[in-house]
């Protein structure tokens, strides 16, 4: 019983396989795509391991703190940011094999010419609550 | 109410279901629904034999709900047959419960959220909280654990070993919710103990109680994680350490030594200590050779390592892990905390920040970087 995070890129993953931006595909392609990503949740759902999933908009601000009395910073949105999450998934799974093998069929979701996309997906584990048995190191 | 109460009278109720023929989750929903209303229904109007009134209601549910059913006719047919009137017998199904619910077939998270709701009577919505999961999640994962264990046989009898390892799951990744699972678990496992008459059940309801004990000292009062030598004893609950311990020694008189004895033996050793220089690692180094024998486990090996790093020195403690695979969980902290001990606080330090990283639970993990920041700190003055 283990969160896992999957997390969908719009800039910073390596290129898939199937490496067409979405812009580019039929309207179908883009439908059959979605109706993947939906049946793919509804059926994480129905095994018990879905706990979470959303898309964000690709511009975003960049905010910080800048002293008493005064309001944030804000700066950006900068083109050039390497890393540039779209959305995700969270999962709820009996072992890391299992978020890997879920990642790897959520990558197959369908792109340009109805193929799969083999998008690179990153697969992050939450950090956990410390269990209840830990005499290890004099902890507990 | 005392809910509790109601929700141990829950497998009693349910096993009589099952007995009087209604088919496992069918008879589980009704009693769940019947729990429910007894929440409802209880507080102004309590009943004299409250599970009594649960079997009524439930099996009321029950048929309501296959009544509703048309296409299941024949099973219509079979409850159309008075069942027996009057208050439930003697026999104790409970035992056969708790072995379906952690069927070999299940896996883990389903084997722990199904024994939670039929054995312990905890809604779903409950579970799925202390598990941070949605509601209809849980509800899924329940009902497909029902469908997996359909087919089994109620009556027969299931290896303690595989209910005693969905129990300590429940007991050691409770998150703290609106349910206490960890005094949840417990009070299964003493139920469980009531029940089968064997030394591990024990074994793992005293090791329970004696980390149960420690609750209160192990953290501070901003959330962090307060290690073993350092937290106030005087906290430590000395009634329910006395209860661990004699539950214990009496598991421990038969003979029949397994994980969890020995696991609650070191337990106890650490308990039995006034102040954390007064533990005897001696012979907790000889409790891990034990389990290290039963289980074959790296991370049992890992502890013992630590512990001869306490009983025979850091060097002796270094040279044990030395032996082991770098990449076990922990090991890099246990070389971080063995390095401090003896002296080495600049590669202590690294390893600390280093083990850090590779934490996979957040107090941990904070831990572990206080602990290097405080060495940095110190040796920059």
């Amino acid at each position: 019983m283990a969160k896992y995070l999957l997390l969908k890129h719009y800039r910073g993953a390596p290129d898939p396989v199937n490496n067409v931006p979405m812009d580019r595909w039929t309207p179908e392609e883009i439908s059959a795509h979605i109706q993947y990503m939906n049946d793919f949740a509804a059926r994480l759902e129905k095994t018990g391991e879905f706990v979470d999933g959303q898309a964000l908009a690709p511009e975003g601000q960049w905010v910080r703190y800048d002293g008493e009395g005064r309001p944030p910073v804000t700066d950006g949105p900068f083109a050039e940011t390497k890393d540039l999450i779209a959305g995700w998934m969270i999962i709820d799974v009996d072992s890391h094999d299992r978020a890997v093998e879920l990642a790897g069929e959520l990558s197959a979701a369908p792109g340009a010419g109805g193929r799969p996309i083999h998008e690179w997906l990153e697969v992050r584990p939450f950090l956990t609550a410390a269990p209840t048995v830990t005499e290890c190191l004099g902890h507990g | 109410m005392d809910e509790a109460l109601l929700r141990s009278l829950t497998p009693g109720v349910l096993t009589v279901l099952v007995r009087r023929g209604a088919d496992f989750a069918a008879a589980e929903d009704a009693v769940q629904e019947a729990l429910v209303e007894a929440v409802r229904v209880w507080p102004t109007d309590p009943p004299r034999d409250a599970k009594g009134w649960l079997v009524t209601v439930a099996w009321r549910k029950f048929l309501d709900a296959t009544r509703a059913d048309a296409a299941r006719r024949r099973r219509e047919d079979l409850v159309e047959e008075e069942p027996a009137a009057g208050p439930a017998s003697g026999v104790d199904d409970t035992l056969q419960l708790y072995f379906l619910c952690a069927h070999p077939s299940l896996t883990p998270s389903s084997a722990v959220a199904l024994t939670l709701r039929a054995v312990g009577g905890l809604t779903t919505r409950q579970i799925a909280r202390a598990y941070l999961v949605p509601e209809a999640t849980m509800a899924q994962r329940i009902s497909r654990a029902k469908r997996t264990v359909s087919g089994v046989r109620f009556d027969r009898h299931g290896d303690v070993a595989t209910v005693l390892r969905v129990l300590y799951l429940v007991f050691n990744e409770g998150y703290s919710g609106d349910v206490d699972l960890v005094a949840e678990a417990i009070r299964l496992t003493r139920q469980l103990a009531d029940r089968v008459d064997h030394p591990e059940v024990a074994g793992l309801l005293a090791l329970m109680l004696l980390h149960h004990a420690r609750r209160d000292a192990r953290t501070a009062p901003d959330g962090s994680l307060v290690p073993l030598a350092e937290q106030d004893r005087d906290r430590w609950d000395t009634r329910t350490i006395a209860e661990g311990v004699a539950i214990l020694q009496a598991a421990l008189a038969r003979d029949r030594l397994g994980e969890f004895q020995a696991q609650a033996a070191i337990a106890a050793l650490h308990a039995d200590a006034r102040t954390a220089g007064e533990t005897d690692w001696v012979q907790i180094v000889e409790w891990y050779d034990e389990l290290a024998r039963l289980t074959d486990s790296p991370v049992v090996r890992l502890n013992r390592a630590v512990a001869v790093g306490e009983a025979d020195g850091p060097r002796a403690g270094l040279a044990a892990l030395a032996a082991l695979d770098g990449s076990l969980p922990r090991h890099t902290a246990a070389a971080a905390y063995l390095h401090e001990r003896d002296g080495d606080l600049a590669t202590a330090a690294r390893l600390y920040a280093e083990a850090a990283r590779k934490a996979s639970h957040l107090a941990e993990r904070d831990h572990l970087i206080r602990q290097a920041a405080r060495l940095n700190t110190r040796r920059e003055r």
